[in-house]
């Protein structure tokens, strides 16, 4: 058998979806990142909603999120993502607009624009990659960074009285009367990228709806941050980063 | 004594540390050094390259554009750095997965292949010892004491049990290295 | 470079320039650092987790939320009186400028270290001098000038960062260290100043009797401040500023030349691109043609009559940046039209070669 046999239109198992572009993708071998961007781009077939959609990229790793999904997007400056997704919601409230960001971009240096975004309660979805780290940086200690946790700038892992307990941020989101969808999911495993999936969508489906902000958080590893192989990296996150970011809808109205 | 330096090649091949192994040696030789890496995210499985500069006088700039000599390790640095070699220079590659060789007359053309002797050994900790190793054989540009005194600087305490096993390895890619040209 | 002192009881060492400032700033009684990660600066706030020096000196490290974070906390730190610093990059640094004019106008001393890569916006990570203007002509609302070092060398990274203290408490004026991404990134020899204690509360006390460490029954309440609602009041505080800028004017020059004294032209270039110059009047001497170098150690203050007493004695000038061309109108400002001064440059993260530069020099101004 060769090649073009395999590669035959009987033999399809799974397509990939037609958001997403051939671009090789820059994240290192098992990192979430390119999961959700896949999940985000089925989505986004599927409702069809592709120019209807409007994403703000992050600074982070997912920094050229723009570079996979062949839909719009606007890149933000570090932590301001949410007040760039207020304006294109409010001028355009038709369209589905999201943010995407990290753990330092969401809960460090953009900590007022989420919290404020999220209370005025815009009609936009938030997809939070929670990795516990800065990956970009290249493995500095972040908001999330748990008790204990190594990184480049807590080497001897964190120290709460030093910097403080990590910040269960969609915690206090789902606190806010703003908010009306908040979630946290993972996709280590088949069926959690199939739940992680639904939850997206929802959050896709309720910024149509007038109900306020969506927040879903994904519990997501860095191997490359956290010095480990990928496999490995999966079942740490699941030992300790899922104690401490509980799976699982914190809020739903 | 002046020996401008590039070592280039992938991410993971040990280009950096390689560079800094020899910008101690000339260190602990008393020379004038400077070691200037590429940096980011180029790191991470892309192309790296290391500048490394050893001299008896003050170093003037640490950006270079022609160099005495090139270590290159992969097939992109081969095609970036072969023009970069000063005429008369030294370029030394490792022929591991190349399909193009280089081509030009006016240099000294070493090849030296660690790769496959480190897989062949399961010696792969120390590949870039090696290479080092046959550098020094071609160009003895610092001795090999000072380069272990450098290491024994560099690493660790707990780690300089690893001091004999890279001692062995310099004298392998002595060893290893052949000229083609 | 020529600052380069030899302490001869401490060891020679090898690390980076961004490693060297961490080192530098411990041993210089530093009370303070606050930052935020981003490249290629990144090693020092991770060299001073490593050195752990509120083990050994008590000095606070804290990795703040932001850069605007960062910066208010420098002004905290200030405000009591305590060497107080922060280091970031480009973007970082954009987001500190606010702060800096706060910490101006309220008269705080603090270093800020800018190892600047390429903007603008998210711009790159690699090297460049394109925040000159930021820096030189003052980034922030109002009118004030920061003393600004740039290190040509690991050396200068340490040494520079002994001197900004002293600088910044002198003139009570934040003070940048201007340095770039391949400053910050590569390894050279170093050797580190001498271990100096951080002051005490006392030596607080005499040196800066102005900080907000409580209230005693002999003083006052200290007040920190950069408010000044009448129009006369703050007006008197600027022209406390400027006299002191005049001050650091004629006291604070420091520059390099190379080569001038028979030059026929003369590059004028900071920082790391200095370095690459004078491998390129090098280059220049060997065919045959008499170039020289002049290297501003502060971009403010700028040396201006230095350059303005060269340019009676050339034949043109060449200002060569890692960026569109910024210093070079200060460099013009200096020559006054008397020779024709010329720019090279390159952008967004491309560092020149010394033989490019040595081409432009020929094609721009031998012709
Ligand atoms: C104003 C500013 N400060 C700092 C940086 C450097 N920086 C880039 S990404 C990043 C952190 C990214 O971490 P996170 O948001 O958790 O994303 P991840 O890479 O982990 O997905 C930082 C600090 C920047 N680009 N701009
Ligand atoms: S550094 Fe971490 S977050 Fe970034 S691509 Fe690699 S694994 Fe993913
Ligand atoms: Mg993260």
């Amino acid at each position: 058998m060769n090649i073009a046999d395999i590669i035959n239109p009987a033999n399809l198992v799974m397509e990939k979806t037609k958001v997403m572009n051939d671009t090789p993708m820059h994240y290192c071998p098992g990192c979430s990142h390119g999961v959700v961007h896949k999940l985000i781009g089925e989505i986004i077939e599927e409702m069809d909603i592709q120019d209807k959609t409007i994403g703000i990229a992050p600074v982070g790793c997912a920094v050229f999120a723009y570079q996979y999904l062949d839909i719009d997007w606007q890149q933000a400056a570090h932590g301001r993502a949410p007040a760039l997704a207020t304006a294109v919601k409010r001028l355009l409230p038709d369209r589905y607009v999201f943010t995407y960001q990290g753990d330092g971009d969401l809960a460090a240096i953009g900590t007022a624009e989420t919290i404020h975004a999220a209370n005025r309660g815009e009609n936009i979805t938030i997809i939070f990659i929670n990795n516990g780290i800065y990956g970009m940086t290249g493995g500095q200690m972040a908001p999330t960074t748990l008790q204990g946790m190594k990184s480049s700038t807590s080497p001897t892992g964190r120290d709460i009285p030093r910097n403080g307990f990590p910040l269960n941020i969609t915690n206090l989101l789902a606190q806010l009367e703003g908010t009306c969808y908040v979630t946290r999911q993972s996709v280590h495993t088949v069926a959690s990228v199939r739940k992680c999936k639904k939850a997206i969508q929802k959050g896709f489906e309720n910024s149509m709806l007038n109900k306020g902000t969506s927040v879903i958080e994904i519990v997501s590893t860095c191997s490359s941050g956290w010095k480990m192989t990928p496999a490995d990296s999966n079942d740490w996150m699941v030992e300790n980063m899922f104690p401490a970011y509980p799976m699982g809808d914190l809020k739903n109205i | 004594m002046k020996e401008e330096i590039i070592i280039a090649g992938f991410g993971g091949q040990g280009v950096l540390s390689m560079g800094k192994i020899l910008a101690y040696s000339g260190l602990m030789q008393g020379q004038e050094v400077s070691w200037l890496p590429s940096y980011g995210p180029e790191q991470r499985g892309g192309t790296a390259n290391a500048t490394v500069i050893l001299s008896d006088e003050r170093i003037s700039s640490p950006v270079l554009n022609s160099f005495d000599t090139a270590i290159v390790l992969n097939q992109p640095s081969l095609e970036r750095f072969e023009c970069k070699v000063k005429p008369g220079g030294t370029l030394i590659f490792d022929g591991n997965g190349f399909h193009k060789f280089p081509t030009r007359t006016d240099i000294n053309v070493y090849r030296i292949d660690a790769t496959e002797y480190a897989y062949a050994n399961n010696a792969s900790k120390t590949m870039n010892m090696i290479i080092l190793g046959g550098l020094l054989k071609v160009r003895p540009i610092v001795k090999v004491e000072n380069v272990l005194k450098g290491l024994k600087k560099s690493l660790p305490e707990r780690h300089h049990h690893l001091l004999d096993m890279n001692e062995k390895a310099i004298h392998i890619g002595m060893d290893l290295i052949r000229k083609i040209n | 470079m020529s600052t380069e002192k030899k302490h001869n009881t401490e060891e020679v060492r090898l690390m980076k320039g961004n490693e060297a400032i961490a080192h530098a700033a411990i041993r210089c009684g530093c009370d303070g650092y606050f930052g935020y990660p981003i490249t290629p600066q990144s090693e020092i706030m991770e060299t001073l987790m490593d050195l752990e020096p509120w083990n050994t000196t008590g000095m606070v490290v804290l990795q703040a939320e932001s850069e605007t974070a960062s910066i208010n906390m420098v002004y905290g730190a200030a405000g009591c009186g305590k060497k107080a610093m922060t280091s970031s990059s480009s973007p970082g640094v954009s987001l500190m400028q606010e702060g800096i004019s706060y910490m101006v106008g309220a008269e705080l001393p603090c270093v800020i270290v800018n190892v600047m890569r390429g903007g603008p916006g998210l711009g790159t990570i690699q090297p460049s001098q394109a925040d000159y203007f930021q820096t030189v002509k003052g980034g922030g609302h109002g009118d004030y000038k920061l003393i600004t070092l740039a290190p040509a060398s690991v050396q200068e990274m340490a040494d520079f960062m002994v001197k900004s203290f002293d600088l910044a408490f002198k003139y009570r004026t934040p003070v940048m260290i201007l340095a770039d991404g391949i400053i910050g990134q590569m390894m050279e020899k170093v050797v580190l100043p001498p271990f100096t204690p951080r002051w005490t509360e006392e030596e607080i006390r005499e040196q800066t009797p102005w900080a907000t460490l409580g209230k005693t029954p002999d003083r006052k309440p200290n007040v920190i401040n950069s408010l000044r609602l009448e129009a006369a009041d703050m007006e008197k505080l600027n022209l406390v500023l400027q006299s002191r800028y005049r001050e650091i004017e004629q006291k604070e020059v420091l520059f390099e030349e190379f080569e001038c004294a028979d030059a026929d032209y003369i590059i004028v270039a900071f920082g790391i691109t200095a370095r690459i110059c004078q491998k390129t009047v090098e280059l220049a001497r060997q065919k045959g043609i008499k170039a020289g170098l002049i290297r501003p150690i502060t971009l403010y203050p700028f040396p201006t009559a230095q350059i303005k007493e060269y340019a009676d004695k050339v034949k043109g000038m060449i200002s060569v940046e890692m960026s569109a061309g910024q210093m070079i109108e200060d460099v013009r400002l200096a020559v006054n039209g008397k020779v024709p001064v010329e720019f090279y440059g390159r952008m967004g993260g491309i560092v020149p070669s010394p033989e490019e530069v040595l081409e432009a020099l020929e094609n721009k101004l031998i012709g």
